[in-house]
């Protein structure tokens, strides 16, 4: 179980989180919705520990993780950009975090994460040759494959085409229900993170403003930002 | 909150021990020694000097701007075509980098060159334009064809494409060449002697002539002051100019090379024949006289005075392996600590690095020999010798690293990290492999620094053990028919083993099709 | 691993593996001592060199190179505290002065010097004179047959435009050579005449090379160069001769006897070594008649000690100039920088 209390992160000058809050339960899929430059990134890089915070904590299981390097957390952040590895194949790609936990059968995982995403058959793909929704798959698989204890996914539809994202959406969801994993997914967009995530928290200008079920917060908005941001 | 981080503590140190014990204490102790006799009313900076060194400055400027243009067409061509013998293109002119001055030297003297400016800078822009071609197309032809295709599609023509999205894409990379063809030329010495006699004194000369012919240690030390200040102050203005204009882009995992087609065959025939074409004048003639006799059989055969001339390629190998193993490790380690933090201390470490490029052998030299006899007598060691040629090798590996490594976005790393990877696992899997072909060209410099003899080894007491160029040096010291010949054909076997090992280095940058 | 990394990794191993080898070459035993010469002297040092010196002593002789003379005195003066030799070889009159008034040296006075013509040899001993080599105008004898020119007979003949647009002289700053024919000039005509000389010398046209390579195979008619006469030694015939492409009883190039230079090199015990006798048996062995002998044909320059008996090659092409011109090492000390801009500003002004 996550816990994010009142954490505080500077980024230059200018504040970007502010005494943000957000716990996640173990199994539970929670999108953080908010429109871009309020902190949405920020926030998965602080509990990733890709950045330093300036005060509060970040717990996992009721232990602070702060100070704990981002590679020792065990947990997955599906980049917005994907960062795949260009110098790598697919199956180099999907099998790194697998090599560095130093598993035995690497070759193995790696086909059965490239199953889930629907891409069995690619290992040996150069990067370079994939299209958008293919990178998108990779990512998720190379994300998922080690079975971190918490999957963060970064606007994980957000460069893609319409039509493709209403088909990854499901998909994507359908992965990650199957793997029962514990996910913060990030977006700017009300249906997607509706269709992705159980519970919605509501973030602006830094600060987690509302959580809750999509019904439970259109039904009852926490002041007229909220409604109107949510239509 | 901010932890020591230990491993990045430990790799800054290698470079930092390195350039410290190498460079710094030794010229710091010459130059201590020199201006502690100082009369300062005595020795001013009368007005030969500063014409010294505004020539200095002035023939250091011009010959890198000649060199660049000079290097354009070929760069070009090797950049954005596939076509056959690009590879031995680009071998070849890496050969006249390696040639002892003296045998460039008498070629360009017997050719009808000599005594005049123009024969100093068109032997600046023979010695250097491999340096623009070799750094600036590893980097050119990674670039994202897509990037032109766009601005083409936006109306560009292609010109403006090369001069709107190319070029500015390219600065980094060009701005590093420039800055080793400048400290090169600042600092040159036999070229400027055989070519110009001492009528066109750089402070190089000026420096070598106080020191060494008339003894005058604090006038030298002043010289050399005058020296280190302008290429700092070069340096400085090279690596602000560097970080305020790289951006991150994202290399292509493989180079776009395409074959010419149409107009562009005759275009790229063209450039790549009158690039070596000029090249190729003085360096015929080398391999004409080479020819002329039965001097090649000459080297192999032991010789009353100077033993097996062919030994010596032996020890050039050696030297020139060890040196660029020296000069990769520290140039590498060094890059890393450069990329990995931004701000002042960085990149006053990466000038440092720089500054025994431009800095005279002479100054070196003599600072080695009343520095380094503690606490290892390392002043007439053979290790001294692969030493200070890694010394000048180290920032060909990281000038040719640097924009690489910054052209890797901070979010690869990160996806690592975030995938188990430690700091140092992050550098051996993303950064190591995603550079190594920028390491190798940087390498392949350093083992041809070595080969060609560059740096303080000239100038302070060695082993007697015969390298190349020694060899050369000591063939060209007698008369007679065979002695010049054997030198040539000396020279010739320099050339051949340059070429064919920087032709295998850079074999390895094609690889797997696709692949890094 | 890629092919690329695979390259790298090789690259970095060998350079290991061949420097490991290498280490274990520079082990001293407390028999050897040091000798630092100039390059040209060390580049002519084999594995027979010294053999007959540590068969009689069991001392080895390490050479290192030291640059060219100036160099080498330089840093025999830089580390006088702290020698990097014990021995020093290949000081000339030139450099000899600011070697001497640094006191690098212990005085020695050789085993033979008895045998050494007595205005080559320094009365304090403090140095050995080991060699001696005149620098004298060479000529391409081809070049005067073809155009039935007479060969000049001294310096003074050379102001002819004829004569001095095919010489080619090096700059006394630069090159060993062209300090002592600039030399030759003020012993020939004197404090008074010999500026006008080079003004005359520069009006007819003569070329100034830095060193000795670029005049001799750069500029030298005989090697392609327009010049049918070059400063170089009274030892380059027979070089010619030895080193012909095809083998040869005649010279293709001869000397000018008149107008040449004397240039002395000596070997010293420097001041500060830990074997200061095993240092001077080594100075004793090279003024010895056996070392002596192989001189000229290894440096090409003639031995001090007069029992020397001097190869047949050079009995038939060299010559030994009658009365060369030579200054004090002192006297050079004391004028040497102001002859020379006195020169650049007549050459070059």
């Amino acid at each position: 179980m996550l816990g994010v209390d009142t954490i505080n992160v500077t980024l230059g000058d200018a504040p970007v989180l502010k005494e943000t809050s957000l716990s996640v339960a173990d199994g539970e899929i929670v999108a953080v919705l908010g429109p871009s430059g309020s902190g949405k990134t920020t926030l998965l890089r602080a509990v990733t520990g890709l950045l330093e915070i300036q005060s509060g904590d970040i717990t996992w299981d009721g232990r602070s993780i702060i100070g704990v390097p981002s590679h020792l957390r065990r947990f997955g952040l599906m980049f917005q950009g994907y960062a795949l590895f260009p110098h790598m194949d697919v199956a180099g790609n999907v099998g790194f975090g697998l090599k560095m936990a130093g598993h035995d059968n690497i070759n193995e995982e790696v086909t059965k994460a490239l199953v889930w995403v629907g891409l069995d058959g690619f290992e040996s793909r150069p990067i370079d040759s994939l299209s958008g929704g293919e990178k998108q798959r990779v990512a998720l698989a190379r994300t998922l494959a080690p079975k971190p204890r918490l999957v963060m996914l970064d606007e994980p539809l957000g460069a893609l085409d319409r039509n493709l994202r209403q088909r990854l959406v499901l998909d994507t969801r359908r992965v990650l229900d199957e793997r029962g994993v514990t996910a913060v997914i990030v977006t700017h967009d009300r249906d997607e993170a509706s269709a992705l995530a159980d519970r919605l928290a509501i973030m602006r200008e830094g600060s987690i403003v509302q959580t809750g079920h999509v019904d439970e917060i259109l039904a009852n908005p926490a002041d007229e930002w909220v409604a109107e941001f949510l239509g | 909150m901010t932890r020591i981080r230990w491993g990045w503590v430990a790799v800054a140190a290698v470079p930092a021990v390195f350039i410290g014990y190498f460079f710094i204490y030794p010229v710091a102790r010459i130059l201590g020694l020199g201006l502690a006799e100082l009369d300062v009313g005595a020795s001013g900076l009368d007005a030969r000097l500063l014409r010294i060194a505004g020539f200095t400055l002035w023939q250091a400027t011009l010959s890198t701007i000649l060199t660049l243009v000079a290097a354009a067409p070929l760069t070009w061509a090797v950049s954005t075509y596939e076509f056959r013998g690009r590879r031995l293109a680009t071998a070849l002119i890496t050969v006249p980098f390696v040639l002892p001055t003296v045998v460039v030297g008498t070629a360009f003297v017997s050719l009808g060159f000599g005594d005049s400016i123009w024969a100093i800078l068109a032997a600046h822009v023979f010695f250097n334009i491999a340096v623009v071609v070799r750094t600036v197309s590893t980097l050119w032809s990674r670039i994202d064809p897509q990037l032109e295709e766009a601005a083409h599609v936006l109306g560009a023509t292609s010109w403006q494409v090369f001069r709107r999205v190319t070029l500015p894409l390219l600065k980094p990379a060009i701005a590093a060449a420039a800055s080793i063809v400048f400290l090169f030329t600042f600092t040159s010495f036999g070229v400027v002697l055989i070519l110009g006699g001492f009528e066109f004194a750089t402070l190089e000369v000026e420096i070598y002539r106080q020191a060494v012919t008339l003894f005058d240690l604090p006038l030298a030390a002043t010289l050399a002051i005058v020296q280190l200040v302008g290429v700092t102050g070069a340096l400085y203005a090279y690596s602000r100019y560097q970080e305020r204009k790289t951006v991150t882009w994202t290399l292509e995992s493989a180079s776009n090379r395409r074959a010419p087609i149409g107009p562009a065959r005759a275009l790229v025939a063209l450039s790549v024949l009158t690039t070596i074409g000029a090249l190729s004048i003085p360096l015929l003639a080398l391999v004409t006289r080479s020819f002329s006799g039965e001097f090649y059989r000459s080297l192999f055969e032991s010789d009353p005075v100077v033993g097996r001339p062919i030994s010596a390629v032996g020890n050039s190998l050696l030297f020139a392996f060890i040196a660029m193993g020296i000069a990769t490790l520290v140039g590498v380690m060094a890059a890393a600590v450069i990329t990995g933090r931004r701000g002042s201390l960085s990149r006053w470490f990466d000038l440092t690095l720089m500054l025994p490029l431009g800095t005279s052998a002479v100054t070196i030299g003599f600072g080695f020999i009343v520095a380094l006899g503690w606490p290892v007598d390392l002043r007439a060691s053979l290790w001294l010798i692969p030493i200070a040629h890694a010394l000048v090798a180290v920032p060909f590996v990281v000038r040719s690293t640097v924009p690489t490594l910054r052209s890797i976005p901070a979010e690869t790393r990160e996806a690592a990290s975030v995938l188990g990877a430690s700091p140092s696992r992050v550098w051996r899997e993303i950064d190591l492999p995603i550079v190594s072909r920028a390491v190798l060209v940087g390498a392949a410099f350093a083992f041809v620094v070595s080969l060609g003899e560059f740096g303080a080894t000239s100038f302070v007491a060695r082993p007697n053990t015969p390298t190349i160029p020694t060899m050369i040096f000591r063939l060209l010291g007698r008369p007679g028919e065979t002695s010049f010949g054997m030198a040539m054909a000396m020279a010739v076997v320099l050339a051949a083993l340059t070429a064919g090992i920087v032709m295998w280095i850079d074999r390895a940058q094609v690889g797997e099709v696709g692949r890094f | 691993m890629s092919r690329t990394q695979t390259t790298v990794g090789a690259v970095m191993a060998l350079a290991l593996v061949l420097a490991a080898c290498s280490s274990g070459a520079s082990e001293e035993s407390p028999q050897t001592i040091t000798l630092m010469a100039h390059d040209s002297f060390a580049g002519g040092v084999t594995d027979a060199t010294f053999a007959p010196f540590t068969q009689e002593t069991g001392i080895e002789v390490k050479v290192i190179a030291a640059g060219d003379a100036g160099l080498m005195v330089n840093q025999a003066i830089l580390t006088k505290d702290n020698p990097l030799a014990d021995v020093l070889f290949g000081v000339d009159d030139t450099f000899l002065s600011r070697a001497l008034d640094e006191e690098i040296f212990l005085i020695h006075k050789a085993k033979d010097i008895g045998r050494v013509a007595p205005d080559l040899v320094d009365r304090k001993h403090r140095v050995t004179p080991i060699d001696f080599g005149d620098v004298c105008i060479n000529y391409d004898k081809s070049w005067f047959e073809s155009t039935s020119l007479a060969v000049p007979d001294d310096l003074a003949d050379l102001r002819a435009n004829l004569y001095a647009s095919h010489l080619t002289v090096e700059h006394p700053a630069t090159s060993s050579p062209g300090l002592a024919f600039m030399l030759a000039t003020i012993f020939e005509f004197g404090e008074e005449g010999w500026l006008d000389y080079w003004a005359d010398l520069r009006r007819a046209g003569v070329n100034v090379a830095t060193d000795w390579n670029s005049a001799y195979y750069g500029d030298f008619f005989r090697y392609g160069g327009q010049s049918s006469m070059v400063v170089s030694y009274a030892s380059s015939p027979p070089a010619e001769v030895i080193f012909a492409e095809e083998p040869t009883d005649t010279a293709p190039t001869g000397v000018i006897e008149a107008g040449c230079y004397r240039q002395v090199e000596y070997a010293g015990v420097l001041a500060g070594t830990d074997f200061p006798e095993a240092a001077a048996k080594l100075v004793d062995y090279m003024l010895s008649v056996g070392f002596q002998e192989t001189i000229p044909l290894t440096w090409f320059v003639f031995p001090a000690n007069q029992d020397a008996e001097l190869p047949q090659v050079f009995v038939d092409h060299a010559i030994v100039p009658e009365d060369p011109a030579r200054f004090s090492a002192g006297y050079i000390a004391e004028n040497r920088d102001r002859w020379i801009n006195e020169w650049i500003v007549v050459m070059e002004g």
